[in-house]
């Protein structure tokens, strides 16, 4: 089959969806590739490398299957001939004349930033490639605009203090701005409603600033989503702190198909100190910060500066094109399993299926909802035990506990009350050695869980006692089956620690 | 002062040298002190036992028999303690514990001789008068029971690790309920021998405990065996402390109970390694789950490298963490392994291991066979030491390790090991893993790990190729 690759229409939009690099590998898959002329020049690709990359310089929208950064625009969907495969970011989720459109022709539309977040679709999640290269854009944007160093330095004409940067969201763009302010030499925080991320913020050497809340979120979507109104309000007190400390501000937060959250208003831009700088990476969904305008930079009377170009990954034309075309790679690799240039589309499978808006002019949006969280989810879990078994797999709780402990407690009085006075004074003993081996045992280092265990193998030995009291006397079957328990259990005792002592000798400290 | 106060003095001091000696085997630096405080514990007992028994009127051949049975257990024991292979550790351990189990059943059928079988003489009498007789009754029972169960679960222990049997779960049909039902038997029993002592209900009692620890036993996989066998260690434990019961002795009950409890708590944190019930694991019914289909679905292609580009990868790397697993100890690994750890340590790399809490087939198995191959322990950390530090290390060689590395644990729900806690290998810059073949573990997932792009395979015997890299470097 013939993959077409088109040059972008829309203006400004640099980026290609195949480079030289990815053709290589789409040819090894058994495909031919069709380059629309001049298609990867904006990105630094001419033409002749994708020549001697393998590709034919030519029609692109005649092929079977289309690759692009945008969804083409009527007149090249016009053109394009029944049968044939539409692959881009289509948007569907917030373009349903686009959806409605693409249903009524006789063709199937995968939309690539419709990839369920699993983990074995991260290779063609093209939402999270761009956002890292966007996040990383944000930073150079603001640094460009920002009048003063991100890093901190004495030098002989004075003391230049680090920049201070607030990123909102710590989602792969959020975590690559914070990555690449961080190796700037800034300062940098980080806000997100997701406690788990936390660990990653700090990974990356961020400060993570918790939003204290009675609500945790774990979404079952691996997105963020909209918060409770308490949630808000202290969030909303935290942006107004730091909105007077901070230099920059680069916010991230976006909610699958709703408009993106207002996290910093017109008050808190006003009261940043001047030459301050903000860049809103949502600015495309409607902004997280007051006044921002979507494809523009802004220059507030204060003096801060409102980024909300909605370009960022593309002004990294080149780089964003590798990416974005390696993920189309992996999707063909996906799509194509006998490696023989015919393109499957396999329904089963969770990702294809999410991904396909339309399929032979069937209208198959929305999909499903895939579950993806890897977060820890209890009350999901799987139960791996015998169905016969009670599962009891979270923690058991305090009450419960306590629950069992008055039952043990209760059977241990019954036990002790009914039983002759002969019998007590062993109960008693029994009850406190058990309780002594737990505690003696609670800290054991995880290396000497083997020696350990030949010990007490070797003071179970200590049965031998037993059988020592009974031989000689009374008859020989007595003596007989004392003699091999003694036997027994004085191979036990002997070897178990002869072997611990053998053990113990080989640990040593470097 | 008797001789008969004196062994009961004996015994309280025996049995506080036996916690010190538990004590002592928690931490690395009291762990010797604490294996000579047990022997000296166990000479005590001994010695004071074989007093009260001279004391008690033995015959001159009842000593003999006695110091040859000594004699010959100990000649054995110190004859296989200098043998084993530390890879044969598990399965010594396990033959133990059956010893423990055997020395038990014997020791509750003499009970039963001694007393139940004639009860017209005057040590029946006594007990009655004391209203103890049933309570005796039940002792032998009791004894003879987890006795025989874990004389059997020993014996398929160690015919499993010692790979002389199949260590595929035994699947019977209805597996819950036989070993419901065979509780249930004993329970009936129990109540019926203290009613009215016959010599069959003892002999039914112990063939149905035989087969209730073989079935237990057999019906776990090879995998969970650290579990296993620290279970049947507490089951040795409470044998014995059945049998002080019986006998009236205070420091087999004591001894007994402290190998029990602290062989439970000591399952009880194998279990919470591997997300399992605990439940579900003393009462043997927990390999049921093992070796779901293989799914079909596609992982992507694994990536294969050369012992060459392996050595370069680890003389460049600033930081190495090495995760072995039961892989290793069936290759015999360790020494090479550690050669290698020596050789970058040497070059200034920072090596570490990081050891799962259930990887082998005992617990602490891997400390043990690095210990032998002379690796200082204070490298060889444990899982959540070591699981925040993959992030920032250059390489990880996964030795013969599998389940205990599988990011499905943690990232896909619907996983049969979701759940179980897992080295983070895959953070790390660079995963080498050394494997015979593709086949998944024991566990019979597949491992995306394998997958993943920075990870690469090195097939092959573990041993060869760690060797082929130490030539290399």
């Amino acid at each position: 089959m013939i993959i077409g690759v088109l040059r972008e229409s829309r203006p400004g939009e640099a980026r290609v969806a195949a480079t030289p690099a990815t053709v290589v590998e789409l040819v090894k898959l058994g495909y031919q590739v069709v380059v629309e002329p001049g298609a990867g020049v904006a990105a630094s690709f001419s033409d002749d490398a994708y020549a001697k990359a393998g590709a034919v310089i030519g029609d692109a929208l005649a092929a079977d299957i289309v690759f692009a950064i945008d969804a083409p625009p009527v007149e090249q969907l016009d053109g394009l001939p029944g049968g044939a495969t539409l692959i881009s970011m289509l948007n569907p989720r917030l373009n349903p004349s686009l959806v409605e459109d693409l249903s009524r022709r006789p063709i199937t539309a995968l939309s690539m930033d419709a990839v369920p977040r699993i983990s074995r679709a991260q290779s063609l999640d093209v939402l999270s490639s761009m956002a890292n290269i966007a996040g990383y854009r944000a930073v150079v944007e603001a640094a460009h605009v920002f009048g003063r160093f991100f890093t901190g330095q004495v030098t002989a004409a004075g003391k230049v203090p680090p920049a201070k940067v607030l990123v909102a969201g710590a989602g792969v763009a959020g975590l690559a701005a914070i990555g690449t302010a961080g190796s700037l030499g800034a300062i940098v925080r980080a806000t997100d409603p997701r406690p788990e991320v936390a660990d990653q913020v700090r990974s990356l050497g961020g400060e993570y600033l918790a939003i204290e809340t009675a609500d945790v979120e774990v979404s079952a979507t691996g997105y963020a989503k909209e918060m409770s109104d308490d949630y808000s309000r202290r969030a909303a007190q935290l942006y107004a702190e730091q909105a007077k400390d901070v230099d920059i501000i680069i916010t991230t937060a976006l909610i699958p198909g709703k408009p993106a959250p207002r996290l910093i208003t017109a008050e808190m831009v006003a009261s940043m100190k001047p030459g301050s700088v903000i860049v809103d990476m949502a600015a495309a969904n409607g902004g997280n910060v007051e006044g921002a305008v979507a494809g523009e930079a802004v220059v507030t009377d204060n003096g801060v500066t409102i980024i909300g170009y909605t370009d960022l990954a593309g002004r990294l034309p080149a780089q964003a094109s590798q990416l974005y075309g390696t993920n189309l790679v992996n999707l063909m690799k996906l799509m194509t399993p006998d490696r023989d240039g015919r393109l499957v589309l396999d329904f089963e499978d969770v990702v294809q299926r999410s991904m396909t808006v339309v399929r032979d002019g069937e209208l198959t949006w929305p999909p499903p909802p895939v579950s993806v969280s890897a977060a820890p989810a209890p009350s999901t879990a799987p139960s791996t035990t015998a169905p016969a078994e009670p599962q009891e797999k979270r923690p058991v709780s305090a009450r419960r506990r306590l629950a069992l402990a008055g039952v043990g407690a209760a059977a241990l009085f019954l036990l002790t009350a009914l039983s002759p006075a002969a019998l007590r004074g062993h109960l008693t003993v029994f009850a406190l050695a058990i309780v002594i081996g737990y505690y003696v045992i609670g800290h054991v280092h995880h290396a000497l869980h083997t020696p350990l265990m030949s010990v007490t193998n070797a003071i179970s030995g200590i049965i031998v006692v037993g059988a020592l009291l009974q031989l000689g006397h009374g008859d020989n079957v007595v003596t007989a089956l004392s003699f091999v328990a003694i036997l027994m259990a004085g191979i036990n005792v002997f070897g178990g620690f002869a072997v611990t002592r053998r053990m113990l000798a080989m640990f040593s400290r470097s | 002062m008797t001789i008969e106060t004196g062994a009961q003095a004996a015994y309280i001091v025996a049995a506080l040298l036996f916690i010190l000696a538990l004590a002592g085997l928690s931490k690395h630096e009291t762990a010797k002190a604490g294996n000579t405080f047990g022997i000296a514990g166990m000479t005590l007992a001994l010695a004071a036992t074989i007093a009260l028994a001279i004391d008690q009127g033995i015959s001159g051949l009842g000593l003999t028999l006695l110091i040859v049975a000594v004699l010959i257990g100990a000649a054995i024991g110190l004859h296989r303690a200098s043998r084993v292979e530390m890879t044969g550790m598990p399965e010594l351990i396990a033959l133990l514990h059956s010893f423990v189990g055997l020395a038990a059943v014997l020791v509750g059928w003499n009970g039963y001789l001694h007393v139940e079988a004639d009860l017209g003489d005057a040590e029946a009498g006594l007990l009655r008068a004391q209203h103890m007789l049933g309570i005796h009754s039940a002792e032998v029972f009791i004894g003879v029971f987890i006795g025989a169960v874990t004389f059997t679960g020993s014996i398929v222990a160690y015919l499993k690790l010692s790979a002389k049997i199949k260590s595929n779960p035994l699947m019977l049909p209805g597996k819950n309920f036989l070993n419901l039902g065979a509780l249930a038997a004993f329970g009936v029993l129990t109540a019926w021998f203290v009613i009215e002592p016959q010599l069959w209900l003892l002999i039914s009692v112990t063939v149905i405990a035989l087969l209730l620890g073989w079935h237990l036993v057999a019906s776990i996989g090879g995998g969970d065996m650290p579990v296993v066998v620290s279970m049947l260690n507490s089951y040795s434990g409470w044998a014995a402390a059945a049998s002080g019961f019986l006998l009236e002795n205070d420091l087999l009950i004591v001894t007994g109970a402290l190998v029990g409890s602290s062989g439970a708590y000591l399952s009880y944190i194998m279990c919470k390694a591997m997300n399992r019930s605990f439940i579900s694991v003393i009462a043997g019914g927990f390999g049921i789950e093992a070796g779901p289909a293989a799914d079909d679905a596609d992982y992507g292609t694994h990536r294969e490298v050369t012992a060459e580009e392996v050595a370069k990868l680890l003389t460049t790397a600033d930081s190495v963490v090495i995760t072995p697993g039961y892989g290793m100890a069936v290759a015999q690994a360790q020494h090479g392994v550690a050669e290698l750890t020596r050789k970058l340590r040497e070059k200034g790399v920072d090596v570490r291991f990081g050891i799962h809490p259930v990887a082998g087939r005992l617990p602490g198995h891997m400390n043990v066979l690095l210990a032998e191959a002379k690796v200082p322990y204070d490298i060889v950390l444990e899982m959540d030491e070591i699981n925040d530090d993959f992030a920032s290390t250059s390489v990880v060689l996964v030795i013969g390790a599998n389940d205990t590395v599988n990011p499905a644990a943690t990232e896909d729900p619907s996983s049969p090991i979701a759940g179980m806690p897992v080295l983070r290998v895959w953070e790390a810059d660079n995963v080498i893993v050394f494997k015979r073949s593709m086949a998944s573990g024991y566990a019979g997932v597949q491992n995306p790990l394998f997958f993943r792009e920075n990870s690469a395979m090195l097939f092959g015997d573990a041993k060869e190729r760690v060797e082929d890299i130490l030539r290399v470097l």
